[in-house]
């Protein structure tokens, strides 16, 4: 419970905070902290407009995506506190769920029947399909390294091995970060700030999208954002008293914004014929990360 | 019990003499529906039995050649049998509407519905007679009518060769079948099953390896392991869809049932055929999935989506050796619960997906994917049922197919706990599988369903009309709120997988208690969180609409980026879609590729197209099949078509007939007399 609330607290400063960081290094004036929240409230308020195109399929998709989302941060354990749903697998059912999101939201914007929609949700499939062995292995080595098979066992286990863990722990960071990235399209693969149609992956997405349902989008991007940095809290708070994990919880956060923010700045896209093969090679790193652990444990006989 | 064995006889020699009879031809369906549903009845009483824990056996006597022909019915064959006659209730009903199409062939249609009756049937047997010459001949019934079944259209030269296609491949089947149960008859001079397993407890542990590969080649054929799998993407789309949703949900998983009943015969070393099965399952599921996304027929990519099943559940099968092999009995039974209920659960979103591609092709003439577009909106069942079997095969919550994913990846997830290098490279190298098949499944179904139900109709020749509801829907709805209903009460189907699980664990100890209760906690909590999802998402739509009412929303024209004059070819294809992922996997696939560039002044028509091939069939089937033809032309100056010669032939031949023998017998005599000497 304590995850889920922390987790929509933080969502509503997550994105704003990257624009701020985006604009002190761009050297602009930029706005305000709450400024993306008080636009999506007033997409909230707005009425929408409506593709002769769509069917039923395009409104529902964007509530069903954005219910993806919060069932996903439900999983989400923070120290010692299980998340609200936690079982044995329960991370097969956080990357499925997120899935079931993405199906919905990629025949949504197949339903408008645009050429810029389709080559956005082509590209959102394909990376969406390469990310997964990524985060499958990660999973498994953490499963692997603490014996356990539930977000809430392996984050209270993994703490308590010795300085390796802390390592695996950096890659782990590194692999989760850049799968918050990818599934949110942002800037290795993706430049969300893009003019170009033509380029662009999630934006092109939600062109015919407005209203409430946009708000909705807009909103599960900072919730996803915010999961993802979730996990990566947990990496390393494992079962500290709460007064001090909260707090690095909230750190942890900030960080991540801003380092997304320092990321978007002064990094450029990658050229989008190569994301699949930078995309894959995270999977790699999972696998680096199989590997050590099972150094670790001695297994390698 | 034996009377219920004798009215399941005559009553299906009864309708198969009805059926030819019955003048109208509406009738002969429903006269098919009737006996269905008798078969079904009788042969779901001993079933039930079984897998509430009540195995029958009985022993008929058989010829001097048989000897006795045991039947049996444990829970293994009890949760098949019910399985098949399940899908073939849901088949036949919607054959009926899907054969109104064809009411001018009534000699056509007579025998359509005589091998329905007869596959029906032959499929149970296969289920229960366990005398392996009697097997073979049930077997064959199968493999006959199913051809019989598949040429409906026998018309076309492409259903043809599709048919004999498999017609081949069948045989080749019952070769591996037949020499393996000679082999076995030859050792303990009995047809029994049981005996198969006095073999493998007798015979050194290579022999019943062997004798499990023999096996395992033949049901793999069957089932459609890769690379045995070239027969499957051609049947199916040529067979009448209620046939190929039969045909996909549970005749191939009858090659999964003679895997499983080998696996609970042949005591041999788990160990090592489970890692085998489970390799050539991760290569099937992916080399499936792959093929899929590239395909243009809808019903071609509905077949490779079965391999990319079987490797699913082959999966399953896999861990669930390796767990017996190594003792771990927690990954046994995750293992084979998970690959039970993925047969199960294939079988139900399989055929619907089967039944609806059958709907779109009645109404639109097509499944070029490419040239449909927009049927959503005038097929708004089908498209809602083509959705819901899509999620459900791609594994997502709430649909039954993540309850058996989520098994399996259990199974994956604990048995990393184990020890050896080896044995954790082959888990990783499954969950990397397993996690790419899946995301590869939502690239296909994305494909398929945005391209074919979303949009605007891209060639108005294929536009459907509107879709009333009729009695076809029926079924297709049954089957759905199964697939939902498995999904978010799991439990509920566990009493039928305990007992067929318990039977492969049982020699592991712990007497009844095979599943552990904490799997069957885990397995409803996921399904109450699948309900969780609905109920949520239905709170968040119904918040939606009230928002939604109190605002005037407007409608216009898609926005195509200042482009204002937008058309339906505008849009993106399937082809286009998938263009990407085929950049990436074109090194591993053969896809035949030609096209006309917009080039010049005055550019003419410029076109694309793409033939996406089996870069196996080509290598193993096709090639030596060229090969083979061309040494064999080299001796086509024999038949020149001359009378003279052919007659000299047979001169010769008689000659020689006559003339060998006589010279053996005079080299036999010649070598005694110089013995005698």
């Amino acid at each position: 419970m304590i995850s889920f609330l922390l987790i929509l607290l933080s969502s509503l400063f997550f994105t704003g905070i990257v624009i701020r960081t985006k604009s002190i290094t761009a050297g602009r004036k930029g706005p305000g902290i709450m400024q993306p929240m008080k636009d999506i409230l007033r997409l909230f308020r707005k009425s929408s407009v409506y593709s002769e195109t769509t069917s039923i399929i395009f409104r529902i998709a964007p509530s069903i995506y954005f219910v993806s989302v919060i069932m996903a941060i439900m999983v989400v354990p923070f120290g010692q506190y299980s998340g609200i749903i936690s079982f044995e697998g329960d991370f097969v059912f956080f990357a499925y769920v997120l899935a079931l999101g993405k199906f919905f939201n990629i025949i949504s914007a197949l339903d408008t029947g645009s050429s810029f929609e389709g080559m956005g949700a082509s590209r959102e499939a394909l990376f969406s399909m390469l990310v997964e062995p990524a985060f499958f292995l990660l999973m498994g080595s953490l499963s692997l390294l603490t014996g356990h098979t539930s977000f809430h066992e392996i984050f209270m286990d993994f703490h308590l091995h010795s300085y390796i863990t802390y390592a695996i722990g950096i890659m782990a960071t590194f692999v989760l970060v850049m799968i918050c990235m990818v599934e949110n399209s942002r800037m290795p693969v993706d430049d969300p700030k893009t003019h170009l149609e033509l380029t662009m992956v999630h934006e092109v997405m939600i062109l015919d999208n407005s209203g409430f349902d946009l708000g909705l989008i807009m909103h599960a991007v900072n919730l996803k954002f915010v999961m993802y940095g979730a996990l990566i809290a947990n990496l390393y708070i494992g079962n500290l008293p709460i007064y001090y994990t909260i707090p690095i919880f909230l750190t942890i956060q900030l960080l991540f914004a801003i380092a997304v923010g320092i990321l978007e700045s002064f990094t450029a896209r990658y050229r989008m014929s190569h994301n699949a093969q930078f995309i894959f090679t995270l999977s790699s790193v999972s696998l680096l990360i199989f590997f050590g652990a099972l150094l670790f444990l001695g297994r390698m006989n | 019990m034996i009377l219920l064995i004798d009215s399941f006889i005559v009553f299906i020699l009864l309708s198969l003499l009805v059926i030819p009879f019955v003048k109208k031809t509406n009738w002969k369906g429903i006269s098919t529906l009737f006996s269905v549903f008798v078969i079904a009845a009788l042969s779901s009483v001993p079933a039930i039995n079984a897998l509430m824990g009540n195995p029958t056996e009985i022993t008929l006597i058989g010829s001097y050649i048989t000897h006795d022909i045991p039947l049996r019915i444990d829970a293994l064959s009890g949760f098949f049998i019910l399985t098949i006659n399940f899908t073939f209730i849901t088949g036949v009903i919607y054959g009926i509407k899907y054969m109104q199409a064809y009411s001018n062939q009534s000699a056509n249609l007579s025998l359509h519905w005589f091998c329905y009756i007869l596959t029906f049937s032959s499929l149970i047997s296969v289920c229960v007679i366990q005398n392996g010459l009697v097997f073979l001949i049930a077997w064959e019934i199968m493999a006959l009518s199913t051809f019989v079944l598949v040429i409906f259209e026998h018309n076309k030269q492409q259903t043809l060769k599709a048919g004999i296609s498999y017609l081949i491949q069948s045989h080749v089947i019952i070769l591996f079948l037949t020499l393996a149960f000679i082999w076995v008859y030859l050792k303990t001079n009995s047809y029994d099953f049981n005996s198969i397993r006095d073999f493998s407890l007798t015979q050194p542990v290579s022999a019943s390896m062997a004798l499990m590969v023999c096996f395992f080649f033949g049901f793999a054929i069957k089932a459609g392991f890769v690379p045995f799998h070239t027969w499957l993407p051609l049947a199916h789309p040529a067979a009448p869809s209620h046939i190929s949703g039969i045909m996909s949900g549970v005749i191939i998983k009858i090659g999964i049932y003679g895997i499983f009943r080998m696996i609970l015969l042949i005591k041999t070393d788990y160990l090592a055929f489970g890692y085998f099965i489970l390799i050539v399952s991760v290569i099937t599921g992916i080399y499936g999935v792959m093929l899929a996304i590239v395909q243009h027929n809808l019903k071609r990519l509905l077949a490779y989506h079965s391999i990319e099943n079987i490797g699913i559940i082959g999966i399953g099968i896999g861990l669930g050796c390796i767990g017996m092999g190594n003792g771990n009995k927690t990954l046994a039974i995750l293992g084979l619960l998970g690959a039970l209920l993925h047969t199960l659960n294939h079988s139900l979103f399989k055929s619907l997906l089967f039944y609806t591609a059958g709907n779109v092709y009645q109404s639109t003439h097509t499944l070029e994917i490419d040239h449909l577009g927009g049927a959503g909106k005038q097929m708004q069942h089908t498209s809602l049922l083509f959705l819901i079997a899509a999620l459900a095969i791609c594994g997502f919550p709430p649909f039954n197919g993540f309850v058996s994913e989520f098994l399996i990846y259990s199974g994956l997830f604990n048995g990393l706990k184990g020890a050896s290098l080896p044995y954790l490279s082959c888990l990783a190298i499954s969950i990397f599988g397993l996690s790419i098949i899946g995301g590869l499944a939502m690239l296909c179904f994305t494909k398929a369903y945005g391209t074919i139900f979303l949009g605007t109709p891209r060639n108005n020749r294929f536009c459907p009309p509107k879709e009333k509801f009729s009695l076809r829907l029926i079924p297709m709805y049954i089957v759905a709120i199964l697939i939902v209903t498995i999904g978010i009460f799991p439990k509920a189907f566990f009493n039928i997988l305990i007992q067929p699980v318990h039977q492969f664990t049982s020699f592991m100890g712990d007497g009844l208690v095979s599943v552990r209760p904490e799997t069957v906690s885990i397995v409803s909590k996921v399904g109450y969180t699948s309900a969780g999802f609905i109920l949520l998402a239905g709170v968040l739509l119904l918040i939606r609409y009230k928002i939604a009412t109190t605002m005037k929303a407007v409608t216009g024209p898609t926005w195509g980026c200042g482009y204002t004059a937008p058309t339906a070819r505008i849009q993106y294809t399937a082809s286009s879609f998938i263009r990407n992922y085929r950049k990436l996997a074109e090194p591993l696939l053969l896809i035949h590729k030609y096209k006309k560039d917009v080039s010049g002044t005055f550019p003419g028509t410029a076109w694309h197209e793409t033939n996406p091939e089996d870069k196996i069939e080509e290598n193993l089937i096709l090639r030596p099949i060229r090969r083979l033809r061309n040494f064999l032309g080299g001796f086509s100056f024999l038949q020149n078509g001359r009378p003279q010669i052919y007659v000299l032939y047979g001169a010769v031949f008689i000659t020689l007939i006559i003339s060998v023998p006589l010279l053996i017998d005079l080299v036999r005599t010649l070598v005694q007399f110089l013995n005698t000497m």
